[in-house]
């Protein structure tokens, strides 16, 4: 019963803060010189005023700021997150389009750079001043200072057009013929080079932070422990040291997750990537309010479920998480 | 220089082919043209949307009732013929017969009638269909356009994407036309292509429409438009040979480092009805700037040569007025301004503004939000500076931002680019006549007022005499140039880069703003 309480006081101050956080975005949107009609006389090489006009009367955007806020929050109330005045498309449709390509890319990177991260931090811990240890440190560091869209132009350099393997851009090729597979395995291939370059910086976090926490628990005393009562050292490693050193990580890779919006713009922008991040950047270009608090809105759920994700799986490394047992 | 040369070694080319063989190349049928848009169009019926990126799409799933060859000469499209009354007051069309929509539907003259109901209300540019009181259908194929006074810009705004014809049976359903389902998706169109998918974000694909009213066209099978924002990204995907054409390139460097690569050709042809001007717009009505002495003087300082030959890496063409170099009405011979600091300091000096202390005034300049504009911004400063005009740059975070301060005349100068759009009446007569100050962005910003202009410009809207008309353009160029509210810099160096295996790359006066029906791949 605590525990279902607990979690409904929690859910309550999730749905006051993302109310929150609507309404002050809504405000800022609306503070900024200009609006949405201003933009769409933009992509039309300019307009006469009184179609503009025209414009801003059909979407509301001639009524006060307060009769605007009214109608957007009551319109969230009700699950509706509103239409797109740029794209003449609802909210929902095109945030639900965009999401699996964003998922897709932000979870395979996540992945990579959490599981090569950790192993070459594991390596290099165990021999912090060998040549791999001095290389992971390197690559890790300049995968974390380089802009990300210069290392996926680099990429693409070197992978697209110098040594063609993969496709420049795009999710998918729309020529490819065939079933299934065939597809799969072409948008993997679209998949690589971008999925790369995002994991490039979460990568550095990784293996720095599994590299020092592995140094830490490798100095402590179970471990000394287990390795005097003659246990392998890959074994004292592996099954004894390393779980207590990914919590640290885990956490780490929960936060990351607010990233799944910022971080993607760059990558996605360079690769065009038909995900959320090109979509924001659009959206916030074009002043299409309701586009943009529609992602806002997604984003946060994601990192919601993220933390939940990230609880869940402190607990099965580190069973104290979670308490009374 | 070294791209306009290989323009003319392709030039001589053609021609010594078309010289041995009568039969140059025989155009082929199929085929997928993968080409490339810069950004996700709002919808894709160019009868409620204009700019170039519903333009591409847009002309290739409606077509319109005349398109234009290169000499800016009109030619029948879904109109076979048609005629202009004795007082310019009709205009007729005879529809060819054997035309239908993309669901089999016959296209009638109540399509173009509703067409023109539709982009009168509907479509940005108002004075395209202005003088426009009724369109009569005496029979199935025959369209009478009834105006209030003539109208010669009516020829350009019937072609390219400007006049597309829309089935009355689905657009006149009752919904909004400029929000109508339809606008995006199941497209009903009249053009040699269909729609086949719009992805937001990701791709347009179209395919032949094997209904389209002209024999044996389109030759291509395909077209898949990719979306891709990224213009580093589409020079590589030119590059290793993903795209095969790519329109409206524009960054020097890009189209350089491009025009060497071997298989890509590199052409600055089919820009000229879409007419995008560079210029450097000065606000007359407050400060320094009102005086035209000032104006002048800082054309004066400015050295053109330097934007064109070493910002622009030679890539972009001279403007000198305010109408597109492309264009027939163009006038070649007006004061360029050509630099000279002396004549510069002495009409500054004229203008009641001495040199103190190095110094004569302070201005502000806008640094627009558009790509590749800083370059041009802060070497104008430093040009201005040597004349004693201390200019303070200032950068608007986006384009609403920006269009907002430009739109109610609360600036002092910014660079700024705007499309002619065909006739003059269309995307011309909106910077300069005084009826149309402050009215928002790309109208006339600089609240340049001049009875002699406005008279000139509502006289060619009328003229249909194209000696007259031209002769009247030829004043109004002189007198603008004169006057300076606008310091004319270049073409925007628009070039459309395609793969050696495409055939008949768009170009004409429209490029991709008209039909690539005779577009083909050559293997």
């Amino acid at each position: 019963m605590d525990q279902l309480k607990a979690l409904s006081i929690r859910l309550i101050h999730a749905a006051i803060l993302l109310l929150a956080v609507l309404v002050l975005n809504f405000s800022m949107m609306h503070m900024a010189p200009g609006d949405v009609a201003d933009t769409i006389s933009q992509s039309m090489g300019g307009a006469d005023e009184a179609v503009l006009e025209r414009i801003r009367a059909d979407y509301g955007l001639d009524q006060p700021f307060l009769v605007q806020l009214g109608r957007y929050v009551g319109r969230v109330l009700q699950f509706d997150l509103g239409y797109s005045f740029f794209y003449n498309q609802s909210v929902t449709s095109l945030i639900l389009d965009r999401l699996p390509a964003t998922l897709l890319l932000v979870l395979s990177a996540q992945i990579v750079a959490l599981l090569l991260g950790v192993v070459l931090g594991v390596i290099s811990a165990r021999r912090p001043n060998g040549i791999l240890s001095h290389f992971v440190t390197f690559f890790a560091l300049f995968g974390y200072s380089a802009p990300v869209f210069w290392t996926g132009i680099l990429l693409l350099i070197a992978f697209s057009l110098k040594i063609p393997l993969f496709p420049v851009a795009g999710m998918q090729d729309v020529t490819v013929e065939g079933g299934f597979f065939a597809h799969a395995l072409d948008i993997a291939r679209h998949l690589v080079l971008p999925m790369l370059t995002l994991a490039s910086i979460f990568l550095a976090l990784y293996s720095r932070l599994a590299r020092a926490t592995m140094m830490e628990v490798l100095g402590s005393d179970y471990v000394r422990t287990a390795k005097a009562k003659g246990l392998r050292p890959r074994d004292v490693v592996y099954k004894h040291a390393l779980k207590n050193a990914l919590s640290p990580v885990i956490t780490l890779a929960g936060l990351q997750f607010s990233a799944v919006v910022s971080g993607a713009v760059l990558v996605e922008t360079v690769f065009s990537w038909p995900g959320l991040g090109t979509l924001a950047f659009q959206s916030i270009i074009a002043r299409d309010t309701p586009t943009i608090l529609g992602i806002l809105f997604f984003s946060a759920l994601v990192v919601i479920v993220g933390n939940i994700l990230t609880d869940l799986a402190l607990r099965l490394v580190d069973p104290r998480v979670g308490g009374r047992r | 220089m070294r791209h306009m040369f290989k323009h003319f070694m392709a030039a001589t080319a053609a021609a010594a082919l078309l010289a041995t063989s009568a039969m140059a190349e025989e155009p082929k049928r199929g085929g997928t043209l993968v080409t490339v848009i810069n950004s996700t169009p709002r919808v894709l019926n160019p009868a409620v949307q204009s700019g170039v990126a519903t333009g591409f799409p847009g002309a290739q799933l409606f077509a319109s009732p005349l398109r234009y060859d290169d000499s800016w000469t009109p030619q029948p499209y879904l109109a076979k013929s048609w005629e202009v009354s004795e007082d310019g007051l009709k205009v007729t069309l005879h529809l060819v017969e054997n035309a239908t929509f993309h669901d089999g539907q016959p296209i009638t003259s109540e399509d173009v009638a509703f067409s023109v109901d539709i982009i009168k209300e509907f479509h940005p540019f108002k004075s395209m269909f202005a003088p426009v009181t009724s369109v009569d259908t005496p029979d199935a194929h025959t369209a009478v356009i009834n105006l209030s006074k003539p109208h010669p810009a009516l020829m350009l705004a019937m072609s390219g994407q400007l006049m597309s014809i829309i089935p009355k049976h689905i657009y006149g359903d009752g919904q909004d036309p400029k929000n109508h389902p339809r606008n995006n998706v199941d497209v009903v169109g009249s053009g040699p292509f269909k729609l086949v998918e719009f992805k937001n974000g990701e791709h347009i694909i179209l395919e032949r429409y094997d209904g389209f009213f002209m024999e044996g066209r389109p030759y291509l099978d395909k077209i898949v438009m990719r979306i891709m924002p990224d213009s580093s990204a589409r020079a590589i995907a030119l590059e290793n040979g993903e795209l095969m054409l790519a329109a409206f390139e524009a960054e020097p460097t890009l189209i350089n480092r491009l025009s060497k690569v071997k298989g890509l050709n590199v052409t600055k042809e089919g820009y000229g009805g879409v007419g995008p001007i560079d210029w450097l717009a000065m606000n007359t009505t407050k400060g320094p700037l009102k005086e035209k002495k000032v104006r002048q003087a800082i054309a004066y300082a400015i050295d053109k040569d330097f934007i064109l030959k070493a910002l622009l890496r030679g890539t972009a063409t001279e403007a000198k007025t305010g109408i597109h170099p492309d264009s027939p009405l163009y006038d070649n011979d007006v004061n360029n301004y050509p630099l000279d600091l002396d004549k510069a300091n002495a009409l500054l000096d004229e203008a009641g503004f001495p040199m103190k202390d190095g110094k004569r005034f302070d201005i502000t300049m806008q640094l627009a939000p558009f790509p590749g504009y800083k370059p041009q911004t802060e070497y104008i400063k430093q040009a201005l500076s040597k004349v004693g005009i201390e200019v303070t740059i200032l950068s608007s975070p986006d384009f609403p931002s920006w269009a907002k301060l430009m739109g109610t005349l609360d600036y002092d100068m910014s660079l700024d680019s705007v499309y002619n759009w065909g006739d003059p009446v269309i995307g011309v007569n909106r910077t300069y006549l005084s009826s149309n100050i402050a009215k928002g962005v790309w109208s006339n910003t600089q609240g340049y007022s001049n009875p002699r202009v406005d008279e000139l410009l509502n006289m060619a809207a009328n003229e249909n005499d194209a000696e007259k008309r031209k002769a009247l353009y030829k004043e109004f160029q002189e007198i603008v140039t004169e006057d300076v509210p606008i310091y004319f810099l270049n073409a925007v160096p628009m070039h459309t880069i395609y793969s050696d295996k495409v055939g008949n790359p768009p170009m004409g006066i429209w490029g991709t703003s008209s039909p690539i029906d005779m577009t083909y791949l050559k293997e």
